[in-house]
Order: structure tokens, then C-alpha cells, then sequence
């Protein structure tokens, strides 16, 4: 489903990424973890498309996409919630996720009929939002939502793109117990439907989802496998789980 | 009825109700006052298509109006006056203008965007005053306001004011609609989060840049509108204080309103008309008014009718 070749990219004299090989089959989860800084967030910001990596190649669905942008990426089924919240404020919950369905749906250089009164872009939205439990948050202003429930719409409006592959950075960051747990619930009902990245701070989170996990440290991979071996492995227990435990 | 729909009819009643008003009074200047200000609602509303609506802050939006003015004008010259052929090519040519200009602004951002818009306008501005043909720097006459066929006199002040106020309506409308359209919705979208948009899959350059053509178009409307007013192109029509006041009337009568753009245009018009009468510094007084009606309308005063 997804190839990671060699991937490298630097500010400065720091390698934020530096020869990532990493790969997701089919309906997997792959989760992601590694310490602050480790270069995570830049790690999926070049699978979404939204940086460029200096060198190394990413193949999505047996297609090369490295030099594609963003939005083209999202068209082809690469569909990312953002660590920071980043909804539009200005909408509300529906609106926003009625967007993304307009964003799958095609092209949007239609001018004249009303789009909040357009039932094929606003019912697919409400049963989203039903499902992630903000059915009675629809009409509320993105921007007056809680903090958990902006990382609710923000995986209302991945799911909305229907996409082959999610990447979700940090869908539970924030969030509080209860939140949390049901963020995890849920995202348990997506496995196997989707292939999907997961970065996530929460071990109790990766440990449940991931079918394996990655272990970033500076910018590498230094461990790949399944969630029991990764916890064994005294490599990845002194960089990084170590601190946790 | 809704609080808008009410608002409308009132606006609508009102403004047709003006001539026959005006003219018992014995007092046509009014209409040819409230022409000007319904001409300049009608830039103010494509302006704020973009400004307001797609967070692009064009500072050259005086270019459209200039150069749809010139069209009429100078097809005149060549003895083109019927305004079948005169007001597409207005249209037309600031289509393609503004296609031309928004293709490479429409690139950048911020403070950017703002200079080379302005540089932009600017650049026609001064192509105006150099083409002596054309009167350059005084401008010229129109040979005669645009022909309908014998369907309708522009010379006749009260047809041309009733055929402004249905166009500035036409004008208000299709940009509502614009604005709440698929499309609408993408470009009011990604003034708010851009990086949004791009990890839906939209890209923002094509919306932008076909707002910004749609924006032009629309002023050169207006443009053609003004020439047959004033009877005169100046360059002074695609000046920077031209683009200012556009911007202006915009932020005062309230950014993304359906409404804002008409009442800025009519209250800044309405404003300078009554200091005028006052005093001839009138702009020292003109100044501080809109400081103070921006701190403390934050919404414009669309805001205040909620319309």
C-alpha cells in the first residue's frame, strides 16, 4: 500500500528524517512513536505531501508520488488529521466535514445551487459526525468545539475523503481519559478497513491499535515489529521507552 | 419573511422610489448622485468577492473599472458605440486582464500580493496617461454614451438609473449565490485554513484565480457603467486612490457581507458629499470618520442591519 525508501530531509545541519524505510500493507495500522523531536510530524507531513523530502522516494499504491503535492495526494486516497488541530473556525462541525466530502466528490466549480442545501454532501456529513459522536455538535462553530471533540472532527474529516490510507497524527493528543478511550474504541472499529499511520504519544493507544510499530529516534527507524517485540527490545526500551516506564 | 429578505425589499423600494422623488423636488442632481454610488456598489461587490470572501487583498482593484471605462471609450473612437459589442469587450478584455494579473499574483501572499496587485493597477494607470491618442492625462470625451438599439437612452438620466440599480442588484445576487456555491464554499474555506484545504485535495490557485477572473470581469462592468456616467474616461479612474476607495468601501460597509460592499459604497459616497458642502478640507474630516466607524463597526456596518 505504501513504500518508504531512503527518506531524508534536513533543516540546517539537523537531519529531521534521515534514510526512513518504512512500509504499510493493506489494512494495516502502523503506528509511529518515538521521543519529542524525534521528527515524527515531519515524518507524515511528507507522506501527506506538504513537505518535500531533499531525497528518497515514497510509492502509494504502486505509484510514485514523491514529487506530487498535497491536495493531489488527498485526491488519490492519502488523507491526514493534522497534531494541531486545523479545522475551519469559521464553520460549523458540518460544514467542515461537508467540505471534505465536496473535496472527494470531485471537482467544486459548480457557482450557482446552495451547498448547505445540498443533501449529497450534507448527509454523508452528518452520518460522520453521528458516527464520531458529534451528531449534536453539528451546528455548533468549529471554533467554540472543545478541544476533544476538534480531534473528533478532525477524523470525521479524514474519514470523510474516503481514503486508502489515513495518517493520523496524534488523533489523542490532549484528550482526556474518557475522550481518549473512546477515540481509541473507535479507531478499533477502523482496523483492517483502512490502512492507516498512526502517531501516537499514548502507549496504551499504540499498543491496542498498531499491528506493528516503528520506533523513530533522530530521525530513524531503529526498530520495526510487531507491538510485543518492539516492548521487548532493549534497544528501544533504552531510547525511548525507558523514559516512559 | 426573513430579517434579509426585508432588508432587500426596503433597499429596493427605496432606491426606485428615489427618481420620481428627486425629480417633484426639482433636485436631479440626487439622481445622478445615487447612479455614481450604485456604480461604484457594484466594484465594491466584485472587490469583495476577493478581498472579503478569498482573503486575497487586492490593492489594484481600480485596474478593472479603468480599463472597462477605456474599452467603451476607445471602441467609441472607432466608431463602435452600441453597447451590445462596447460592454462584452469591457467585460472581456478585464477577464483577461485579470486572468493575466491574478496568474502571477495570485502566486504570492501577504504584502506581497497587496504591492503586486498595486503595481499591477498602477502600470495601467500610467499606460493611460501615455496614450495621448486617447487623451492621456486628461483623459477624453466619449463620441457618445453606449447604443441599445434604440431600446434604451442612456442620455436619459432616469433609465440609466433604473438600469444601474437592476444591474447592481443582479450583480449583489449572483455574488451570494457565488459565495454559498460548491464553489463559494472552497474559496471562503481556504481563506480561513488554507493548509485544510490542501490536505482535502483542493487546491487553492485554481479557485483564487478563477474568483479573481470572475472579480475583474465584474468591475468592468462597472467600469463600462462609469464611463457612460460620467461621459469622460480619466486615468485617474485606475489611480490607486481609486483602488484605496473600492478597499474601503468594502471594509466599512463589512468584509464577506452580502450588503457591506452597497452600504460602504453609498455611506462613503453620502459622506463625502455632505463635508463637501462644509468645507473644501473635507478629506481632513473624511479621514478620522472612517478611522473611527472601522474601530468601532468591527463588522462593517452590515453588522449593523445584519444583512
Amino acid at each position: 500500500m505504501l513504500e518508504v525508501r531512503g527518506l531524508t530531509k534536513s533543516y540546517g545541519a539537523l537531519r529531521a528524517s534521515d534514510g526512513i524505510e518504512f512500509d504499510v500493507r493493506e489494512g494495516e495500522t502502523h503506528a509511529v512513536i518515538g521521543p519529542n523531536g524525534a521528527g515524527k510530524t515531519t515524518f507524515i507531513s511528507q507522506l501527506a505531501g506538504d513537505l518535500r523530502p531533499d531525497a528518497g522516494r515514497i510509492v502509494f499504491a504502486g505509484e510514485d508520488v514523491t514529487q506530487l503535492r498535497a491536495p493531489r495526494r488527498a485526491r488519490k486516497g492519502l488523507a491526514r488529521s493534522f497534531q494541531i488541530t486545523s479545522v475551519y473556525n469559521e464553520f460549523s462541525a458540518l460544514d467542515n466535514v461537508a467540505l471534505a466530502v465536496q473535496a472527494r466528490a470531485g471537482h467544486s466549480f459548480r457557482f450557482w445551487r446552495d451547498a448547505r442545501q445540498d443533501a449529497a454532501l450534507r448527509e454523508p456529513a452528518r452520518r460522520l459526525l453521528d458516527q464520531l459522536g458529534l451528531g449534536a455538535r453539528a451546528d455548533v462553530l468549529a471554533a467554540n468545539l472543545s478541544h476533544g471533540e476538534h480531534r473528533q472532527l478532525e477524523v470525521a474529516m479524514a474519514l470523510a475523503l474516503e481514503p486508502r490510507l489515513l495518517l493520523l497524527d496524534e488523533p489523542m493528543a490532549g484528550m482526556g481519559v474518557e475522550e481518549s478511550q473512546r477515540m481509541i474504541g473507535f479507531l478499533g472499529t477502523l482496523k483492517g478497513r483502512y490502512s492507516i499511520v498512526l502517531v501516537e504519544h499514548d502507549m496504551d493507544a499504540v499498543f491496542r491499535l498498531a499491528d506493528r510499530i516503528s520506533v523513530l529516534v533522530y530521525g530513524r527507524v531503529i526498530a520495526t515489529g510487531a507491538p510485543e517485540a518492539i516492548r521487548a527490545s532493549p534497544q528501544v526500551r533504552a531510547a525511548y521507552l525507558g523514559e516512559e516506564a | 419573511m426573513t430579517r434579509g429578505a426585508l432588508f432587500w425589499l426596503v433597499v429596493a423600494i427605496a432606491l426606485a422610489a428615489l427618481p420620481p422623488i428627486a425629480g417633484a423636488l426639482g433636485q436631479p442632481f440626487y439622481i445622478d448622485l445615487v447612479r455614481r454610488m450604485m456604480i461604484l456598489a457594484i466594484a465594491a461587490t466584485s472587490l469583495n468577492l476577493i478581498l472579503g470572501y478569498g482573503g486575497m487583498v487586492s490593492f489594484g482593484h481600480a485596474a478593472y473599472l479603468g480599463l472597462g471605462a477605456y474599452a467603451v471609450g476607445i471602441l467609441g473612437v472607432y466608431g463602435v458605440t452600441s453597447g451590445w459589442a462596447q460592454w462584452p469587450v469591457a467585460i472581456g478584455a478585464c477577464a483577461l486582464a485579470a486572468a493575466a494579473i491574478g496568474a502571477v499574483s495570485i502566486r504570492t501572499s501577504g504584502i506581497y500580493f497587496i504591492m503586486i496587485t498595486l503595481a499591477f493597477a498602477q502600470m495601467l494607470y500610467y499606460l493611460g496617461i501615455s496614450l495621448e491618442v486617447f487623451g492621456g492625462d486628461d483623459g477624453m470625451r466619449l463620441k457618445s454614451r453606449s447604443t441599445f438599439s434604440g431600446l434604451l437612452d442612456l442620455g436619459n438620466a432616469v433609465s440609466f438609473y433604473y438600469l444601474c440599480l437592476a444591474l447592481m442588484l443582479v450583480a449583489i445576487y449572483v455574488t451570494y449565490r457565488i459565495v454559498n456555491s460548491r464553489f463559494g464554499m472552497v474559496l471562503r474555506a481556504t481563506k480561513s485554513n488554507e493548509a485544510r484545504s490542501r490536505a482535502i485535495g483542493f487546491s487553492p490557485y485554481r479557485y483564487r484565480l478563477t474568483a479573481f477572473v470572475i472579480a475583474g470581469a465584474m468591475c468592468g462592468l462597472a467600469g463600462a457603467l462609469y464611463a457612460n456616467h460620467t461621459n469622460y474616461i480619466t486615468p485617474g479612474l485606475a489611480s490607486w486612490v481609486q483602488s484605496g476607495d473600492l478597499m474601503f468601501m468594502v471594509i466599512l460597509g463589512g468584509m464577506a457581507s452580502t450588503a457591506g460592499p452597497m452600504l460602504g459604497a453609498f455611506a462613503l459616497l453620502i459622506a463625502e458629499e455632505i463635508l463637501k458642502g462644509w468645507t473644501e478640507h473635507w478629506q481632513v474630516i473624511l479621514g478620522p470618520l472612517l478611522v473611527l466607524s472601522v474601530i468601532f463597526f468591527k463588522r462593517g456596518l452590515a453588522g449593523i442591519f445584519h444583512a
